[in-house]
């Protein structure tokens, strides 16, 4: 029997929540194929505190390839361990997170093993009958939704857009089965060498990874002004974002820039303000769960998408925003 | 330093078609121009030459037409421009089209760095780059914003990762996938266009790469397009008015009462 595959991340010796995310995914398609959903880690420094999590979180099975060698993600080693796995155990499906190591790591597995991959998937279903995985996915902009599969490859493969999906609860009594596998020294590539990690200024998290974005255009005016958006994203506990007009003047740095060229997010919560909303910054927001707006004009294409839009001047709206809900959590205190 | 730089024929996003029968992109009428994102790999390649010296071609596999984004590519300053163009390459994933691209770039000539926007804006893959390294068997890295430093044997780039800059240091040849960070594409000189205009590409088809046909195109794709749906793009949210203190306090209100309910505050 072949098993439904997610490929968990480690970040400083510490799970990433993506590694959840795609277990909650897998699990239902394990349980509709009938088959075990097994977690694959290759990292260094794994915990046995880890390997349980990945089981209390919908594994029912964790193959862990623990070795120094691993520790820092270089694709060329991932790639060979990966390959060698896939041949060995012939998962039915694979899935990993469509994150920098994910969308670098499962193209160049794809291609060593002859599978279809599929980007970037919002939506995951089997087909009857078939027993094929139904990868649903955003392409040109977030005009279209295209379904695709593999009809003769395996093993089935598709990256997931973090935050698609939520992980299940952490259920302690669940029973699990872990195997560790060594890592054979054919497989060490070291011509690529990770010299260190240049971590962001204000230690920001990935806007890719937060619930809730908040973010500013062109209608924020100065790079100060971001002053009041950073107050309402510590309010919502989120992260900063910013369109294509605000990296180019140089408010924010282009890690924070949402769109086209850019990143796509998919958060619980995005606020924008002075944004209007252009294709290019449509394609990056379109599967936010909920998209609030302010903006001076009534027209902006970006009420189009919003769930909830205040016409009316940021500069007032945000700081009574601010206001109110700082008002809030003293009153919840 | 001898580049080559794929890049990707895109329909402007800003003018997109679809036809609804087979799901696929209509391409006929609809401005074509280079992926908004190859533009970045140009501009790092067209520095490097002016740096280091060597030459920067640039290829794409597409249809006949495809010939006006690499001549864009010419205005801009490449040196040479290769189109690979076949109806067996037609309807290609990207598995396929990085066999093809892999196998034509071994062709055209031997490169000390391959360099490849991070991903297309239609496909919006980001698969093809990597899928070349690995056909390749190249030290690849994705995602790079910056290259620190770069000499005949080896280079130090700068990738970017959810929590910073990862810096990664590995021989050449090598493949990069760029983001727009690295650089601030040219615009094409007159006297480019000039150049453009004048200059005749070189045209390759699957029979001169003796390529394995079972693997190009459709039928050598992996994955296959089942549907195509058209996702609700208005969501039909409430509105409010904030003008004036009044209506602003109560807009600001009903902003937080929708939060709570949705459990967002």
């Amino acid at each position: 029997m072949s098993y439904v595959w997610t490929l968990a991340e480690q970040s400083n010796g510490r799970l990433r929540e993506v590694s959840f995310e795609l277990l909650s995914r897998g699990r239902k398609l394990a349980d509709k194929l009938e088959t075990k959903l097994c977690s694959l880690l290759l990292a260094g420094n794994v915990s046995d505190e880890a390997l349980r999590e990945l089981i209390a979180r919908g594994a029912d099975e964790v193959y862990v390839v623990d070795d120094p060698r691993l520790n820092k993600f270089v694709v060329e080693t991932h790639s060979n361990v990966l390959a060698d796995l896939i041949r060995r155990y012939k998962p039915h499906t694979i899935l990993a997170a469509a994150t920098s190591t994910g969308r670098t790591l499962m193209p160049h597995v794809a291609i060593k093993v002859t599978a279809g991959l599929t980007a970037d998937c919002t939506e995951l279903d089997i087909e009857e009958g078939t027993r094929l995985l139904l990868q649903t996915r955003p392409a040109i902009g977030g005009n279209i939704m295209a379904t695709i599969k593999s009809p003769n490859h395996w093993p089935q493969m598709a990256t997931v857009r973090p935050k698609s999906s939520k992980p299940l609860p952490l259920d302690s009594t669940r029973q699990g089965h872990i195997t560790r596998i060594t890592m054979l020294d054919e497989h060490y590539d070291d011509r690529v060498k990770v010299l260190g990690l240049r971590p962001y200024e204000e230690g920001l998290a990935g806007i890719e990874e937060a619930d809730v974005v908040v973010a500013g255009g062109k209608g924020m005016k100065k790079a100060e002004n971001f002053g009041l958006l950073r107050e309402l994203a510590r309010q919502l506990g989120g992260a900063i974002g910013g369109t294509r007009d605000a990296v180019d003047r140089g408010w924010l740095t282009y890690p924070h820039q949402i769109g086209l060229s850019g990143k796509t997010i998919s958060p619980k919560l995005y606020v924008c303000a002075g944004v209007s909303g252009s294709i290019q910054h449509l394609a990056g927001i379109k599967t936010s769960e909920c998209i609030v707006a302010i903006n001076q004009d009534p027209d902006a294409n970006i009420f189009q998408v919003a769930d909830f839009g205040i016409v009316g001047n940021l500069f007032e709206v945000v700081p009574l925003l601010n206001a109110k809900l700082e008002n809030c959590k003293k009153e919840g205190k | 330093m001898n580049i080559c730089i794929p890049i990707k024929q895109v329909p402007e996003t800003s003018d997109v078609k679809m036809d609804k029968e087979t799901g696929t992109m209509i391409r006929e009428g609809v401005a074509s121009v280079i992926n908004p994102l190859d533009l970045y790999a140009i501009e790092t390649g067209l520095l490097l030459r002016e740096q280091h010296g060597g030459s920067v071609t640039v290829c794409t596999m597409g249809p006949p037409a495809a010939a006006k984004a690499l001549k864009e590519a010419i205005a801009m300053g490449c040196d040479e421009a290769v189109l690979i163009t076949d109806k067996k390459f037609a309807g290609a994933d990207t598995w396929a089209t990085s066999y093809t691209l892999s196998e034509a770039i071994k062709q055209v000539g031997s490169f000390n760095l391959i360099l490849t926007g991070e991903r297309a804006t239609d496909g919006d893959t980001g698969q093809v780059g990597p899928g070349i390294a690995a056909w390749l068997n190249l030290p690849l890295a994705t995602y790079v914003s910056k290259i620190d430093s770069i000499a005949a044997d080896g280079i130090v780039v700068e990738r970017l990762v959810e929590e910073g800059y990862q810096i990664l240091e590995m021989p050449l040849p090598a493949l990069l996938t760029v983001v727009k960070e690295i650089s601030n594409p040219r615009l094409p000189t007159l006297q480019g266009k000039k150049k453009a205009r004048a200059y005749t590409l070189r045209t390759i088809s699957a029979e001169a790469l003796a390529l394995d046909e079972g693997k190009l195109g459709l039928r050598g794709s992996p994955t296959k397009v089942v549907r195509i749906g058209y996702p609700k793009v208005t969501r039909g949210g409430k509105l409010v008015k904030a003008v004036g203190e009044e209506a602003l306090n109560s807009a600001v209100d009903t902003l937080l009462d929708f939060l709570k309910e949705k459990k967002l505050v």
